[in-house]
């Protein structure tokens, strides 16, 4: 009796060590070289997973920087530029700091301004209708209202908002992933610079039809009638396609364009102050008068030396 | 019964054809009419009149925009009042020609006449040319242009015309009716056809629901004398109307997959286009005209009519009434494949085949509830494709694997979703995933000519 509990004890003992032996010999041959850099950029990752970087995960983009020459390519925008000089600082890397960016949604077709010219009732989903036709509204370009930006944001940052049927950015929780950029099959949202202290303008529909078919399906669609592009003296403007898009590089705030817009199309965002359209229509007015003026005695003050 | 139907898949859904015992009627046209350039498959065509032109009926308005495309005819005598975008049945701008009507003056090269001419021209090129210049393109749906699946690519060999008389959509009666009041014309038709792809024979499938036609055309077969057309009786099956499950049906070969028709021998053409093949041919007439049923339970006046080409929509159900009340939902084409028409202005086209307007009790969805893997969509899909398994790898947008699994084969015929008993609009979510895996099979194709032609260089 006690011989067996003598033999199985030492019998078991050996066999453990002998496979703990193997086990170790094994390790030790194939063991996989991984750079330890990996394992300390991945650390100081938002470890979001979401993909905004373009990888398929933080420890995708931890591998990618870690054998990139650069981090030109690889930037987190959830992380953003603490994130990324952490991570300059581990590879011994330089990183350009970016400006922060924003999701901002580019329809203000609301449903008063909107009217529905038929009812969807086939499957919720923006890509599946986007494939069937072109809208419940007379709008070809403007949001579809079923959500699939708000379903692909993993940070909670988007709302459908019922009372407008357009969804809603919530700018603390928005870290410009770009995930609902990428699922919106009308290209609506974009990421934009979040601006000095928030602050922003920008032009609030993406409709390319003319002025007169944009207006009719629309009441706060952009016509293209390009009065913001010559009332801009920043040259920040451009209509294109029957569509104005404001460069937020050159863009100065001066909020003219908000006030000038027929259609109230132009939006800015985040100002201390609500935007009194008549005293900025005033101050362009007085502009132009002033240029016209002096327009007249530069050719008088011309015509004077000619004679 | 008849056993002559597709191996695989398939549903039964109730016929419908309430439609079925009213004659082919001629709807005058519309004060305004608009002709797309877009349609058929293939590049738009390119107007080729000015605004404030004054054109006759058959005239040509736009030419082909490329090989796979197709000459567009005005459909009315008028004036070009504008050319420009206007909305399609989809909502989308596609341009439109204009065309205000005065009176009804038809070109002088068009046999307007109905005598029937039985006697087949012998060149086959002039044929094909004829059929080209008449605009003729595939009428069963999928607008294909007709001269282009009659010039089969070198070293494919046609054995067999397949004249497609199924019409296995419920509702859809206006195959049936042309087969009964224009049945010469359709059997002559197919005999052109037969003649241009070398003497093949030729088969007109009809299913069973349809006993008067298949008389009929057997009659007018034996009265003509035409050796090697035949009438098969099919066993009424959806979707057996589709080129590959016709195929099957009749010859039981199958496409592989991205393959034509022609790598089996067989070339399909549908009811309405061998009558426009006729009336190309033998009577120089282009398509101007076809005909559509307008059908619905809740609509009072079921018809089939002859409508020009290019009619807006509210101007036929206005003509026959007006909108019930009771209607919720306007398709264009029939309930199974057929499309919503969210804008009511849009104009028909050739290949309408049907508007059918259902109420809110017919067109409501049930609520979607989790998959029970109970594997019934599989079972229905012709195609023999998990539906289940493609719902959800469009879900997560994975194009490799929807490639794999052979998404780009489905044929939308919407069996998967008409079987699911959890009510998962399968269908609508699976095209998401064909447009993803098509896109990559195109773009890889496009790669790989760019790369060839670097080559060359």
């Amino acid at each position: 009796m006690t011989n067996t509990v003598i033999w199985t004890i030492a019998i078991i003992t050996v066999l453990g060590v002998l496979l703990a032996l193997v086990l170790f010999l094994v390790a030790k041959k194939f063991k996989v070289e991984e750079d330890p850099r990996i394992d300390e950029v991945e650390k100081v990752m938002p470890g979001a997973n979401c993909g905004g970087c373009g990888f398929a995960g933080c420890r995708a983009f931890a591998e990618a920087a870690v054998k990139a020459p650069n981090l030109d390519n690889n930037y987190c925008p959830v992380g953003g530029n603490d994130v990324m000089a952490k991570v300059a600082s581990i590879l011994g890397y330089e990183v350009k700091a970016k400006a922060p960016q924003v999701a901002v949604v580019r329809c203000n077709g609301t449903c008063e301004a909107r009217p529905r010219v038929n009812e969807y009732d086939g499957f919720s989903s923006c890509l599946v209708k986007s494939t069937l036709y072109t809208g419940d509204t007379g709008c070809a370009f403007g949001c579809l209202g079923c959500g699939d930006c708000v379903a692909a944001c993993q940070f909670g940052a988007l709302s459908m908002d019922p009372a407008t049927g357009l969804p809603v950015v919530d700018e603390s929780k928005c870290t410009a992933c770009g995930a609902c950029a990428k699922a919106c099959p009308k290209r609506i949202i974009e990421l934009r610079p979040q601006g000095p202290r928030g602050m922003r303008m920008f032009v609030s529909c993406v409709n390319k039809d003319k002025g007169p078919v944009a207006k009719k399906a629309c009441a706060s669609a952009c016509i293209g009638c390009s009065l913001c592009a010559k009332t801009c003296t920043h040259d920040a403007i451009v209509v294109e396609g029957n569509v104005a898009y404001i460069d937020p590089a050159k863009c100065k705030l001066c909020r003219e364009c908000e006030a000038v817009c027929p259609t109230g199309a132009i939006h800015g965002v985040n100002f201390p102050k609500p935007l009194d359209k008549d005293a900025v229509k005033a101050r362009i007015a007085e502009r132009k008068k002033k240029a016209a003026e002096a327009a007249k005695a530069a050719e008088a003050a011309k015509e004077a030396a000619h004679e | 019964m008849s056993k002559n139907t597709f191996a695989i898949g398939g549903v039964h859904p109730h016929d419908n054809k309430i439609a079925r015992n009213c004659p082919i009627e001629v709807l005058p046209p519309a004060p305004s009419m608009f002709l797309s350039v877009a349609q058929h498959i293939g590049a738009p065509s390119v107007p080729v009149v000015a605004v404030g032109d004054k054109v006759k009926v058959g005239q040509v308005i736009a030419e082909p925009g490329g090989f796979v495309s197709a000459f567009i005819h005005s459909s009315v005598s008028g004036t070009v009042k504008s050319i420009g975008p206007r909305a399609d049945l989809a909502g989308r701008p596609v341009t439109h020609i204009e065309i205000a009507v005065e009176g009804d003056e038809w070109l002088e090269s068009i046999d307007t006449t109905d005598t029937l001419i039985t006697e087949i021209p012998a060149d086959n090129k002039a044929i094909i040319e004829k059929i080209r210049q008449g605009g003729v393109v595939g009428l069963g749906g999928a607008t294909f242009p007709t001269h282009v699946k009659l010039s089969p690519p070198p070293g494919s060999k046609c054995e067999r015309v397949i004249i497609n008389g199924c019409e296995c959509e419920p509702y859809l009666t206006s195959d049936f009716r042309v087969l009964l009041e224009k049945g010469e014309q359709v059997v002559v038709g197919a005999a052109i056809l037969r003649q241009v792809m070398g003497n093949v024979p030729c088969t007109i499938a009809i299913e069973e629901n349809k006993p008067e036609a298949i008389a009929h055309i057997r009659e007018v077969i034996a009265k003509l004398g035409y050796q090697g057309i035949e009438v098969m009786t099919m066993k009424m099956r959806y979707p057996q109307g589709s080129e590959k499950q016709l195929i099957d049906a009749v010859m039981h070969r199958q496409v592989g997959s991205g393959g034509l028709p022609i790598s089996v021998g067989a070339v399909v053409q549908n009811v309405g286009t061998a009558l426009a093949v006729y009336d190309a041919v033998q009577k120089n007439k282009p398509i101007v005209d076809n005909v559509v049923t307008i059908t619905g339970e809740c609509f009072p006046k079921q018809a089939n009519l002859c409508v020009r080409v290019g009619t807006p929509i509210r101007y036929i159900i206005d003509t026959l009434g007006g909108m019930p009340e009771d209607a919720a939902k306007v398709i264009s084409g029939g309930p199974m494949m057929g499309k919503a028409i969210a804008n009511l202005d849009a104009a028909t086209l050739k290949g309408t085949s049907a508007v059918l307007m259902l109420t809110e009790k017919q067109t409501r969805r049930a609520p979607e509830s989790a998959c029970i893997r109970c594997g019934k969509c599989a079972d229905a899909c012709p195609m023999g494709l998990e539906p289940f398994l493609l719902q959800k790898l469009s879900r997560i947008q994975d194009t490799e694997a929807l490639e794999a699994n052979a998404a780009q084969d489905c044929i939308e015929c919407g069996c998967c979703l008409y079987s699911c008993p959890a009510h998962i609009p399968l269908l609508d979510i699976i095209r998401t995933g064909k447009g993803l895996a098509m896109g990559a099979i195109r773009a890889r194709a496009a790669a790989a000519k760019a790369a060839a032609e670097a080559a060359k260089k």
